[in-house]
């Protein structure tokens, strides 16, 4: 069946675009979660990014890539630390230097050692990290539907958007399960019980920090070798940003937060299908009513069972739009009249889809979003 | 006398230039209740927080149980058997009971044990303190008097010897303090040692067998508490004699300045807090609105000053309507001389980031004699509140200081200073003595009787009975957002008591 390849085939680019969504996001939750604000989230990406790139070009292992994206992040990531813990400085302040120090730096040093314009080398398939194809994916591949799944959408990631994926019951294990989780909620809340309970504020935060950089390091080390074959200059693109709006948008839990970055990848993976393609009439107006239309309620509708209607009416709308998209059925009826003629949509707005409908979710969606008590102030113990 | 539980001795502490400490000596006899009094800034906070290894001590020695000891850091001290009730609740307000009391101090690495550790110790407190509390509630649903139980509890689970509360009744209803009371007796016969930090002299006597006062960082008396009085304490704490009530002669009440008819106000989750309240104010009289905190008359207050819209009813200042449920406009009404000093200085009276003098004419800096043009008259303001400072003896007398650095007293004093040099015809006052001392506290109150007497009209509310009883010339009584009793001044305690707690409530809506 057509739709059936086709909505796999889109299920699977969202996978793969979610991975440096969802380490970065999980990366975020650690320290915000712990008090610490982090919008260096992208360029911690970014430079893990870089540092992947370049190890694996030089040394020709994915592995020691590996081992430098993490080790750079990390890096950036106690710079953070440093300076909006030791040094109880603005965290906002910290988190966009970081950036700006990843955006000019990583492009510096490209350009100074592989004289490539800014990127590393394009690496060789045995330099990735390849993709793993999971037992029986082969055989099942003609099993409708199920075999389908499993080997068109489950199978055939590699190792680190597994370890994505997993990394998800793993940081709620850990936030609600273990000690340190109790102790990093509690300082993200209330850091003067901790230090009356007599534990270091400073050493958790910083313990917080550091599993944020080996996740953006994660994340920056998927994006040049697992995503692309190498380092290409602001490679990260926003998806740090994005990251952040996912986390608020999951109320900073580890699960909510895989489903938002999936929501946020999908779109992504839809932006990126439906570019250059001209879309007729039809398949468009319905949306761009039904989003400005709803979008305009969102804001005057103060009641609650009211905004779960017109959410639920959004995404029918949003499905029918993607069967008709999709399946073409409707290209017939409409062929010869006004609806049906195609119009070419400029790449820039199909890109710009997931960052409008981020804006868009952000400000009607999530309600009332409490970020850690705690969140963004540096602790001063009083008197 | 009993073996010593903590032995307090040559403790010095500067902070700065400012000695918050000298040589204090103390001895606290094990299995008894210590009061420890003093004004704000006396150092009683300090000694304590030097105790809990918070800070040390720039010189001096501390034995527990008779043996030297050094704590520099809460770890030090719990492992000592000291445990601390803070007067801001070191709780994280969404986690449950249980995940407070085992925070940073669980078994092991995973959570499991700990918590069914902790569950059976709990029961185990419960049955021998009768501190009952459900482990599983989240705090920030739990009243205060329960989440203070909490705080306790969890120095009770780190094994806690010694127990120090520091101000335990600022938050609570009198209920719940009676009923803190008797747990502490409780522990007390269970062998435990208890400091008890506070500046309510009725509660020392209510509760302690030995109080100390501190005065300007100096432990300067020591007394058993059946062998002193209140009038004892008090001058022991100020240094000069205090008059605990203040002296007012019979009220002259005069025309209606405020007029409140079936008002009405929702708080911000739509819970009627004012249920169709109507009263007078007159000139020349005091009425005050007692109540336990959180029956509505915060809501009435801000409703009436113009903070928070009402649903209906009408208010009527000098015969003319308040706009109580459209856009009532808070500086308009300053205008029509109505002043509020509020409940919550910190949150709606002062910007604590300002200095002094801005905060002495916030609110009335648009009035022509602060301008110069269209810009701020900066000396005109600063010769002003330099005599507000003189006036009011606001401590330290800088006018440039942070609001912020000025004591809990003191800054009331820059409220109340402000509002009422004004000269305003209708006064509308909450809690205008939390947290300040008792020096201060009569003064804030000679100066209400002194509005009062020159024909102004205080509306007064305060959760302090005392407070209410001894300025009020009538007192109206709050509960569940009704007015549910009106009483001469020279109504009973026990009768202000049962009104308060909604007991008469059909009697007196007959």
């Amino acid at each position: 069946m057509e739709f059936v390849d086709a909505l796999i085939n889109i299920l699977n680019s969202t996978i793969r675009v979610s991975v440096p969504l969802l380490l970065a996001c999980l990366a975020g939750l650690y320290s915000e979660r712990a008090g610490v604000f982090d919008i260096g989230l992208e360029g911690k990406m970014l430079a893990g990014a870089f540092a992947a790139g370049a190890a694996a070009a030089v040394f020709g292992s994915a592995w020691i890539g590996l081992i430098m994206a993490v080790f750079v992040s990390v890096g950036l990531a106690l710079v953070h630390g440093f300076a909006s813990i030791t040094h109880r400085g603005n965290q906002i302040v910290s988190g966009v230097a970081i950036n700006f120090i990843a955006a000019g730096s990583t492009i510096i040093l490209g350009q100074a050692w592989f004289q490539q314009g800014g990127r590393t080398p394009s690496l060789p398939a045995e330099d990735r990290f390849g993709a793993i194809v999971l037992p029986f994916a082969d055989a099942l591949r003609d099993v409708p539907i199920i075999g389908q799944l499993y080997s068109g959408l489950l199978s055939g990631h590699t190792l680190l958007a597994y370890l994505a994926f997993l990394a998800v019951p793993f940081t709620w294990w850990v936030l609600f399960r273990t000690r340190f989780g109790l102790r990093l909620r509690a300082v993200g809340e209330n850091p003067a019980a901790v230090d009356t309970a007599g534990i270091s504020v400073s050493w958790l935060r910083y313990r917080a920090v550091i599993c944020t950089g080996v996740l953006t390091g994660l994340a920056g080390c998927y994006m040049a070798l697992s995503q692309n074959a190498g380092f290409v200059k602001d490679m990260t693109a926003g998806r740090g940003y994005i990251a952040l709006a996912a986390l608020i948008f999951a109320k900073w839990k580890p699960v909510p937060a895989m489903f938002a970055c999936l929501l946020f990848g999908f779109l992504d993976a839809l932006s990126i299908r439906l570019q250059g393609r001209p879309l007729a009439v039809f398949e468009w107006l319905p949306v761009v009513v039904a989003v400005l239309v709803l979008a305009g309620l969102m804001t005057i509708a103060r009641w609650k069972p009211l905004r779960s209607i017109i959410a639920a009416v959004l995404v029918g709308i949003a499905a029918a739009w993607l069967v008709s998209v999709f399946y073409g059925g409707l290209t017939a009826a409409f062929q010869n009249s006004v609806l049906g003629a195609p119009i070419r949509v400029p790449v820039q707005l199909m890109q710009a889809l997931p960052y409008i409908l981020t804006v868009i979710l952000l400000a009607g969606f999530i309600g009332k979003a409490i970020p850690p008590r705690a969140g963004g102030v540096p602790y001063v113990k009083e008197r | 006398m009993a073996e010593a539980a903590i032995e307090l001795i040559g403790i010095d502490k500067s902070f700065g230039t400012v000695r918050a400490n000298r040589d204090i000596n103390l001895v606290i006899e094990r299995g008894t209740i210590r009061g420890i009094v003093g004004e704000n800034g006396a150092g009683k906070s300090t000694l304590m927080s030097i105790l809990y290894g918070f800070y040390q001590a720039d010189s001096g020695e501390i034995k527990v149980g008779g043996k030297p000891v050094s704590i520099k850091t809460p770890n030090d001290a719990i492992a000592l058997g000291i445990g601390m009730v803070h007067q801001h609740f070191m709780l994280v307000q969404n986690f449950t009971v249980i995940e407070n009391i085992i925070l940073g101090a669980e078994d092991e690495a995973l959570l499991k044990r700990s918590i069914a550790n902790a569950r059976s110790e709990l029961e185990r407190l419960e049955r021998e303190y009768g501190l009952e509390v459900d482990p599983d509630a989240v705090i920030e649903e739990l009243p205060v008097g329960l989440q203070q139980r909490v705080e306790i509890l969890k120095a009770l689970y780190r094994g806690a010897e010694i127990l120090i509360l520091d101000e335990p009744t600022g938050v609570l209803t009198p209920a719940e303090a009676d009923h803190l009371f008797r747990i502490l007796k409780q522990l007390k016969d269970q062998g435990k040692t208890i400091v008890l930090i506070t500046h309510k002299l009725r509660e020392i006597m209510a509760i302690t067998d030995t109080v100390s006062v501190m005065r300007q960082g100096t432990v300067v008396a020591t007394r058993e508490t059946a062998k002193t009085t209140v009038e004892e304490l008090a001058e022991l704490m100020v240094g000069r004699r205090v008059l605990l009530r203040v002296e007012k002669g019979e009220a002259k009440p005069g025309e209606v300045k405020l007029a409140v008819d079936n008002l009405t106000v929702r708080d911000s989750r739509g819970v009627t807090m004012v249920d169709d309240v109507s009263f007078d104010v007159r000139g020349g009289e005091i009425v005050g609105i007692a109540g336990v905190a959180g029956n509505g008359q915060s809501e009435l207050i801000e409703a009436i000053s113009g903070i928070r819209k009402a649903v209906s009813g009408t208010v009527l200042l000098d015969g003319k309507p308040i706009e109580v449920t459209g856009q009532a406009d808070p500086g308009e009404l300053r205008d029509r001389g109505l002043a509020h000093v509020p409940e919550d200085r910190h949150y709606v009276g002062l910007v604590l980031a300002f200095e002094e003098n801005e905060n002495s004419i916030l609110g009335y800096h648009d009035k022509t004699e602060y301008l110069k043009g269209p810009f701020l008259d900066i000396d005109a303001i600063r010769a002003d509140a330099k005599q507000k400072i003189e006036k009011f003896d606001i401590r330290p007398a800088n006018d440039r200081l942070k609001t912020a650095n000025f004591s809990g007293g003191n800054q009331q004093k820059i409220v109340l200073a402000r509002e009422l040099e004004q000269n305003p015809g209708v006064l509308v006052v909450g809690q205008p003595t939390r947290g300040v001392d008792v020096g201060a506290i009569e003064f804030i109150h000679k100066q209400l009787i002194a509005m009062r007497d020159r024909g102004k009209a205080v509306l007064l509310v305060s959760v302090e009975l005392d407070e209410i009883r001894s300025l009020s010339d009538r007192i109206l009584v709050m509960f569940d957002g009704r007015i549910v009793g009106e009483r001469g001044p020279d109504a009973t305690e026990g009768e202000l008591g049962l009104l308060m707690a909604g007991v008469e409530r059909q009697e007196a809506a007959e």
